[in-house]
């Protein structure tokens, strides 16, 4: 079965230039990702995958290669609303209610106020904050902030969601709970997620596929085709499939570490 | 509660003993003058070895005159209580009176005062806030603009007062309240416009990120973004602007011959040496000041709690 391409980059690099000379932080970076995919970029600090990351979202110039977005340039995706993205911290405006937060992006977009009401009402059920809307952000936990967030990138119609480390901040009860949450969210909307993590268990237990990455230069070490079944409850962690996977993982990141 | 209270009655406490306190040496000069005219036996008798001597040693040789400093009609430092009397004397006392409005009633002088403080505020405000939202849209504007408003409060405002004044007479502008304003405007925009520009420019870099995902126009990030995020430094510097409006207006009023407002009064008692009068108007210009920041400060909390930002 093949499906379509949501997201191809190939050769993709991208050099800052800085007083202590050029950093590479992208080089020769080529990854197709399908459809419907979870995709999970992890790997150590100065690996490239948040500016990868940002690179599928028109937020960084990739100073080589190329990248197109459902099949049209970062930029023009972009421009057509194509995806969601979740910034690592909620971000959320404070003088801005919940409800009002996720209203922003609809504002913006000029939906019509009854639709925007429907599609407050829907995402907030969806990450389960339903009579949350008239709070403060401030009145929420860091985790019901993360969950805010997500609701405010779920909102409008981008079939792609775009997560930088979004649960990097939260203890880990909260994050497990939160995993679990994504991965229902994910089979019910069928959005293409690709998503930056720290974390081995979290890219295991989340993505159909992982993509390793080392650093100095910012390449990809490693893609992994996750073998787990999609249904994936959360005591999953505890099987050999899943410890095979992780132990895959490690060894990628082990060989993309360079020493010196 | 009581903590702060009592803190804040020990600083007012420690002020009204120091100020009591500083009257004696103040005055004693002007103590034994008078008492050398009322024929009392003073030492040294004449007045022209008395301008020899300091205070302190005037004070110790003429212990028994100590007391009359605090008691004079034109004292160079009047007490606390002299003030107050003098205050009331010039407000509640003429209310009751019936002659709120006279021209010796304070409350119509500072009314005179107010409303120049209050056009000036308005126009340095609109300046402020207009100057500060062009600065943040370009970076031309704020290359050719900020040195030129850094320069503007570098020169003394008693300076340019009076040529602030013969000039808007010179092309025709009637009366003073113009350019009182306008010299109560020159002291207010200034903490606006810094103020406004580090709000506008407050939002993270995060949050303009988020903006730019969702493809927003300059003109909604600026309306949903930059002017919410720079409310509160708005407060901040208005709450310094007004202050600074209410200097401005009392400075425009010192150098123009002018007869009615709190600078006036003033003046007026410099010239006619009477220092409670001018006590008087100093004290009621600091209340003035007062009421007005703390207006602001209420308008502050309320607005910002109702969008939900603890203040």
């Amino acid at each position: 079965m093949t499906r379509e391409t949501a997201i191809k980059a190939e050769n993709l690099s991208l050099t800052f230039q800085t007083n202590d000379g050029p950093v590479h932080a992208l080089k020769d970076v080529s990854l197709d990702i399908n459809k419907g995919d979870f995709v999970s970029f992890i790997g150590p600090s100065g690996c490239g995958k948040t500016t990868f990351l940002r690179c599928m979202a028109d937020l960084e110039q990739p100073t080589g290669g190329s990248i197109t977005v459902n099949g049209v340039s970062a930029r023009e995706a972009r421009k057509s609303r194509a995806y969601g993205y979740v910034f690592q911290h909620a971000g959320l405006y404070p003088w801005r209610t919940i409800g009002k937060n996720i209203r922003l992006p609809l504002e913006i977009m000029g939906y019509p106020k009854a639709d925007q009401d429907a599609r407050i009402k829907r995402v907030l059920e969806l990450v389960e904050l339903d009579g949350f809307d008239k709070k403060f952000p401030w009145q929420l936990s860091g985790g019901m902030q993360q969950r805010a967030s997500i609701a405010r990138a779920l909102a409008f119609d981008a079939d792609i969601l775009l997560m930088d480390e979004p649960f990097g901040a939260l203890d880990e009860i909260v994050r497990d709970h939160l995993n679990e949450q994504l991965l229902k969210l994910w089979a019910k909307t069928q959005k293409t997620i690709a998503f930056v993590t720290h974390s081995i268990p979290e890219a295991v237990y989340l993505s159909t596929k992982i993509v390793v990455m080392s650093p100095r230069p910012g390449r990809i070490s490693d893609v992994i085709e996750n073998p787990l079944p999609v249904d994936r409850p959360l005591d999953i962690r505890d099987t050999q499939a899943f410890l095979d996977v992780a132990h895959r993982v490690r060894e990628g990141l082990r060989a993309g570490h360079s020493y010196d | 509660m009581t903590k702060t209270a009592l803190s804040v009655l020990t600083v007012l406490a420690a002020i009204v003993v120091t100020w009591y306190l500083a009257v004696a040496p103040m005055n004693i000069r002007v103590a034994l003058d008078q008492a050398e005219r009322a024929g009392g036996a003073i030492d040294p008798p004449s007045a022209v070895e008395r301008r020899e001597m300091s205070n302190w040693v005037l004070m110790a040789k003429n212990r028994d005159y100590i007391s009359e400093g605090y008691n004079l009609e034109r004292p160079r430092l009047p007490t606390p209580k002299q003030v107050a009397q003098e205050l009331w004397k010039t407000t509640g006392a003429m209310v009751l009176k019936g002659r709120t409005w006279s021209k010796r009633s304070l409350i119509y002088h500072g009314w005179i005062t107010l409303q120049s403080t209050f056009w000036g505020f308005l126009l340095g405000t609109t300046i402020g806030i207009i100057g500060a939202v062009a600065i943040v849209q370009s970076r031309v504007i704020e290359m050719s603009v900020m040195p030129w408003a850094i320069i503007s409060q570098a020169i003394p405002i008693v300076a340019l007062a009076p040529m602030i004044i013969v000039l808007s007479s010179q092309v025709g502008i009637e009366g003073r309240g113009f350019p009182k304003a306008l010299i109560s405007s020159y002291l207010c925009f200034f903490p606006v416009l810094v103020g406004m520009v580090k709000g506008l420019r407050s939002p993270t870099s995060e949050q303009l990120d988020l903006l730019k995902t969702y493809s927003a126009s300059g003109v909604q990030r600026f309306l949903k973004l930059r002017v919410p995020a720079s409310l509160p430094y708005l407060f901040t510097s208005l709450k310094i602007g007004i202050a600074a409006a209410l200097v401005g207006a009392i400075v425009g009023e010192l150098p123009t011959g002018a007869i009615s407002g709190l600078g006036a009064r003033i003046l007026i008692g410099d010239q006619f040496g009477t220092p409670l009068a001018i006590w008087a108007a100093l004290f009621a210009a600091a209340i003035l000041a007062g009421v007005l920041v703390t207006l602001l400060d209420r308008t502050q909390q309320v607005l910002l709690r109702r969008m939900g930002m603890r203040s």
